[in-house]
């Protein structure tokens, strides 16, 4: 680990201009940052200690939506009596997450951040485009089961391991920031991650300073809520693949599919597959899937899954 | 105490303290913190600096530069050793690899270098500026390309387990070719690692030019020994210390680099050093279990008798390393007239394979286990009924050498009937709950017990206290309670009046902990030491030692009775002896025996296997302490599933290393993995195998564990996996269709 300073920011958009600083990075529940640190996969700088910003409130929009303080941590997230009931695959995703005592420290926009889990990013001694830009991908023709199918580049191959994700994906949930000069946007979840292609570093679209604050849910979809995690042991490992689902009851709904990609992923016209079936929807949502020889199995899996999801949702 | 006839009738039958279920009495200690292991050491090393361990990036190769200025130029720093400045180093009898390597490199995240600050912290951030330039070179990474020109070699795992390169009895080719029902059938298991949850930890202090080394390790002696020869100094120099252990599995057999690379680092900077491997480094660092490729031939008649059977097994190891001996419990688990035994070895330049938890049988029987029931299927035999048909009583390769106790059948029997295995379809892909498929499978278990010599010292305090000392360690095993009951039983006194102290250098030598000899052996010694301060109490309080009893604090004999604790109120009376074995090892096979069932669910959409539940029946001598034991072999079973399931040390064939090299990685299981486990113990008493008349358990826990859940991952699919683990890619293509 690295040297660093280190600053408790009083207000966001104090917190979004110290951010500025090269080096910089914010730290929220630090359940990913700091383990980084500790192996030098990161080397901040200057840390911008973020828990005094009072984002932590979970609170109604006026459109009848949810609004989700960028520092509410994944623990309350998935208790909260609204969420649980009006927003099931969230509170499941994230409870298929971590362990309890991560969820307790990990935060909502800490885990819209949340980095790969390729081994080769972890491991110093191998080149990682995203690790270190321009080095090469050591991932491409090693071990990769655990890795990417679809959206890949020839520079990188990794997977956003987040469950959290994959359910706000499948909601639309929409992304609100700030930034140094005191401006806020809202970024749909669609736009927010990248797909690696030349820069596998970049991962987000947030701009240099720009802080997370809250996210927001559209109002209540309604149907049936669905989150199917596969992993090869029952708790504490990130997926092979999952499924987010909202299936209403005339069999329509949506889907989104966590391990395959940089990104949470989801195809808008595989959606309108669903009444049709597990092969449909993947036929679209995985149309351009290029898997390697250890997880070509993905594929058939998000459809197998899917084809779980559906079934659950009509006897439900 | 030489052990040359079977046990007679001794003090331990009476099993008043001896077989009891009891706590653990180092329980307290470590579930409040108050139980010092080898890297918090504050009390006795309250000045100690920190060592940081520098593991080499590149497989094989060279260092052609390692440049250090900057690291030795940052805060906090005292010194950084190397190969370039630690002076010459041996290495140990028990290492294949060098444990500080440079300029040359055997294998990824070798030692290479440990830098030593003022804080943790400091050797941490000033290792990052270590700046190390290689000349990689090409090796031997992929072990199916080596195995195609690997010689037959032959193999000792130092645990008791040993397989020649080749073994024939019969005419194994002749018989196989006549059989009417036959198999012929290829098994893999990958690369396990010990993953232990408390990693390489030592703290170094030198007195002089003497070394105090706490330190975690399995067996003092053997690490004692190697430390002073990578040294070059004195083995009466080293004291070795090693009282708690978080667990080895065999990993801390032998001799690692944080014990090395403190005592240097101790020496360089002047004052104590303690180093704990960071656990990205572990995998690649220490040793492992090897991968095998195996292949299984079995023909039987039509009634199921076999008549030949043969086991190979190939495997790869760094220059000089050994072979997993995988086919060894096939030379006695089943009778049959016509066998051979083979194993092969190529050179890897991956990390050194060594012994881990059943070394040999546990992957052996992953396979063995899988061919039994597969060949069952073929001749419409129950699972069951079909190890009991080829059940023998004696060596198949010597028939006139008898095992000194068998009781593999009523094992299989009993767990059949205490499982309900009779509700099991013999046809697999039959029971469907919901979305599972579910399934029923077997193994037998079996592992060998072995024979070491093992010394202790025993006190009778002043107060009447007894006190134990050997240098025998407590790996989680139970080794502080047993040997407390062995001493309390012999001497007559409860167990609150014995206090154990082991895992030291300036104790007599145990057997140490390993291929689950630990527990019979080192109480054993504890029983040899006890006759003898017997002998001397009889004598100092006038009894003839002959006919006389010790209990409840007293000794009697005649119409005389004593309080044990006269026998020391001028002075403690001290005994010291070791147990030693004849030849009834020889003369009998000395061997462990269970049985393991197990239920799984398979989901028909994913693939995903999950447990339902798990039995064991052991039969395994006398059980010195049942909860202690269960504790063994429910864990031995958890580390089944994970062998079973999910455990593989993924193998980079471009660069040489293992690539999941953390516990995110490698996953092991975690609670919910682990669904309701039963043990059962049969009675037992193997006079013939110590005056203890026990056996290990420990290991005989894990054997057969994977093939049984393998074989029910089989019964709930009907789709044979014979590539370990059963992750879920291995059948997804060849599950049932969903609609």
């Amino acid at each position: 680990m690295k040297a660093f300073t280190y600053e408790r920011a009083k207000d966001p958009v104090a917190a979004a201009r110290a951010a500025t600083r090269p080096g910089a990075k914010f730290l929220a529940g630090g359940t990913n940052l700091l383990d980084l640190m500790k192996i030098e996969v990161e080397t901040p700088t200057h840390l911008i200690d973020v828990q005094d910003l009072k984002l932590d409130r979970i609170e109604k929009t006026e459109d009848g939506g949810l609004r989700i303080g960028a520092l509410v941590t994944n623990t309350a997230l998935s208790a909260d009596e609204r969420v649980r009931r009006d927003y099931g695959v969230l509170s499941r995703a994230i409870a298929a997450g971590a362990s309890g005592q991560l969820r307790n420290k990990a935060t909502t926009a800490g885990n819209l951040l949340q980095r790969t889990r390729c081994p080769y990013f972890y491991d110093t001694n191998m080149a990682c485009n995203k690790r270190k830009p321009g080095s090469g991908c050591s991932a491409i023709g090693g071990y990769s089961r655990q890795l990417a199918v679809v959206g890949t580049s020839g520079q990188c191959i990794a997977t956003n391991p987040s469950d959290m994700n994959v359910a706000m994906r499948v909601l639309d949930a929409v992304v609100e920031t700030v930034n140094p000069q005191g401006q806020t946007r809202a970024i749909p979840i669609a736009d927010f991650h990248r797909l690696p292609g030349d820069t596998p570093h970049i991962e987000t679209v947030l701009q240099p300073g720009e802080l997370i604050t809250s996210v927001t849910l559209p109002r209540p979809l309604g149907g049936t809520h669905i989150y199917e995690k596969v992993r090869d042991r029952a708790s504490y490992a990130f997926a092979l693949i999952s499924v987010a689902a909202v299936v209403q009851k005339d069999g329509s709904g949506r889907v989104a599919v966590g391990g395959v990609a940089h990104k949470p992923w989801r195809v808008e016209a595989a959606d309108a597959q669903l009444p049709a079936g597990a092969k449909a929807v993947t036929a679209r949502l995985l149309a351009d899937a290029r898997p390697t020889e250890h997880n070509a199995f993905k594929v058939p899996l998000v459809e197998r899954t899917i084809a779980a999801v559906i079934s659950q949702a009509r006897t439900a | 105490m030489k052990f040359t006839e079977p046990a007679g009738t001794n003090p331990i039958d009476r099993m008043t303290v001896v077989g009891r279920a009891q706590d653990r009495i180092d329980g307290p200690r470590k579930t409040t913190g108050t139980a010092p292991y080898a890297y918090e050491r504050h009390a006795d090393a309250p000045d100690a600096a920190y060592g940081w361990i520098i593991g080499a990036a590149i497989a094989k190769g060279r260092i052609r530069s390692i440049d250090l200025d900057d690291a030795r130029g940052a805060p906090g720093v005292l010194g950084i050793v190397t190969a370039g400045n630690a002076g010459p180093l041996a290495k140990g009898n028990f290492n294949t690899a060098k444990l500080l390597g440079g300029p040359e490199v055997d294998h990824y995240h070798q030692v290479i270098a440990i830098v030593v600050a003022k804080t943790f912290e400091q050797a941490r951030a000033a290792a990052g500026l270590v700046r190390v330039d290689y000349d990689r070179a090409s090796g031997s990474f992929d072990l199916d390309s080596a195995l195609k020109t690997a010689p037959l070699v032959g193999g000792d795992s130092n645990e008791g387990n040993k397989a020649p390169a080749a073994d024939r009895v019969g005419d194994f080719e002749k018989a196989f070719a006549a059989a009417p029902v036959t198999l012929d059938a290829a098994y893999t298991t990958p690369d396990h690692s010990h993953a232990m949850m408390e990693p390489f930890a030592s703290t170094a202090m030198w007195k002089g030019d003497e070394l105090h080394i706490w330190t975690s390790n399995q067996m003092i002696d053997w690490g004692r020994g190697d430390l002073a020869k990578t040294l070059g100094i004195a083995k009466d120099k080293i004291r070795f210390m090693s009282p708690y252990v978080g667990g080895g599995f065999g990993g801390k057999l032998f001799l690692r680099a944080d014990a090395i690379m403190a005592a240097l680092a101790a020496r360089d900077v002047g004052r104590a050093v303690k180093v704990a491997m960071q656990r990205p480094l572990m995998a690649n660092n220490s040793t492992h279990r090897p991968a095998t490729r195996q292949r299984i031939r079995i023909g039987a008649a039509k009634d199921g008798t076999i008549q030949a059977i043969a086991h190979e097994s190939g495997s790869g190891d760094l220059p000089g390393g050994g072979p997993e001996t995988a086919v060894n419990q096939t030379q006695l688990l089943y009778a049959g007239p016509n066998r051979l035994t083979a194993m092969r070895l190529a050179v890897l330049n991956l990390p050194e394979g060594n012994s881990m938890r059943a070394p040999g049988e546990a992957p052996g029987m992953m396979a063995l286990e899988i061919a039994m029931d597969e060949m069952a299927e073929k001749l419409g035999m129950d699972p069951v009924a079909f190890r009991v048909k080829n059940d023998t009583q004696v060596d198949p390769q010597k028939p006139d050498r008898r095992f000194s106790q068998r009781q593999l059948v009523r094992c299989l029997e009993e767990g059949a009937q205490r499982f309900g295995w009779s509700r099991r379809h013999a046809k697999p892909g039959q029971v469907r709950d919901g979305r599972w498929l579910v399934g029923m499978g077997m193994a037998a278990a079996f592992r060998n017990h072995i024979n070491r010599r093992s010394g202790a010292r025993v006190t009778l305090q002043s107060d009447g206290r007894v006190l134990v000392e050997t240098d025998m360690t407590d790996i989680g095993t139970g080794s502080y309670t047993i040997i407390a009951q062995t001493a309390a039983e012999m001497m007559g006194v409860g167990l609150d009046r014995v206090e154990v102290r082991l895992g030291d250098s300036a104790y007599p030598v145990s057997a140490g902990s390993g291929g689950q000899f630990g527990a019979a052996n080192a109480t054993a010694g504890v029983y040899a030491a006890c006759v003898k301060l017997r002998e001397a109490v009889a004598q100092t309080l006038g009894f003839n030692s002959a006919d006389i009893a010790f209990a409840g604090g007293q000794v009697s004999g005649g119409n005389r009775s004593v309080p044990l604790r006269d026998a020391a109120k001028s002075a403690p009376l001290t005994a010291e002896d070791k147990i030693e074995f004849g030849d009834l090892g020889k003369t009998f096979q000395l061997s462990t025996f269970g049985s393991h069932f197990v239920e799984v669910g398979v989901d028909a959409y994913t693939g995903v296997v999950r447990l339902r539940r798990m039995l064991a029946v052991c039969a395994a001598g006398r059980i010195l302490n049942p909860k202690a034991a269960r504790s063994q072999v429910i864990g031995a079973m958890t580390m089944g599933v994970g062998s079973a399931l999910m455990e593989e040390l993924a193998v980079d064939t471009r660069f040489g290393f293992f690539v999941n090299h953390d516990l995110a990685g490698y996953e092991v299981p975690v609670h919910a993995d682990i669904p309701h486990q039963e043990v059962i113990f049969l009675e037992e008493a193997d006079d013939k195998a110590n005056p203890m008349k026990a056996k290990g358990v420990g290991e005989l826990g894990l054997c057969g564990v994977g093939a049984a859940v393998a074989n029910a991952v089989y019964n709930a699919t009907g789709v044979r996996v014979r590539d370990y683990p059963l992750t879920l890619e291995k059948h997804l293509d060849r599950l049932p269709e969903i609609a």
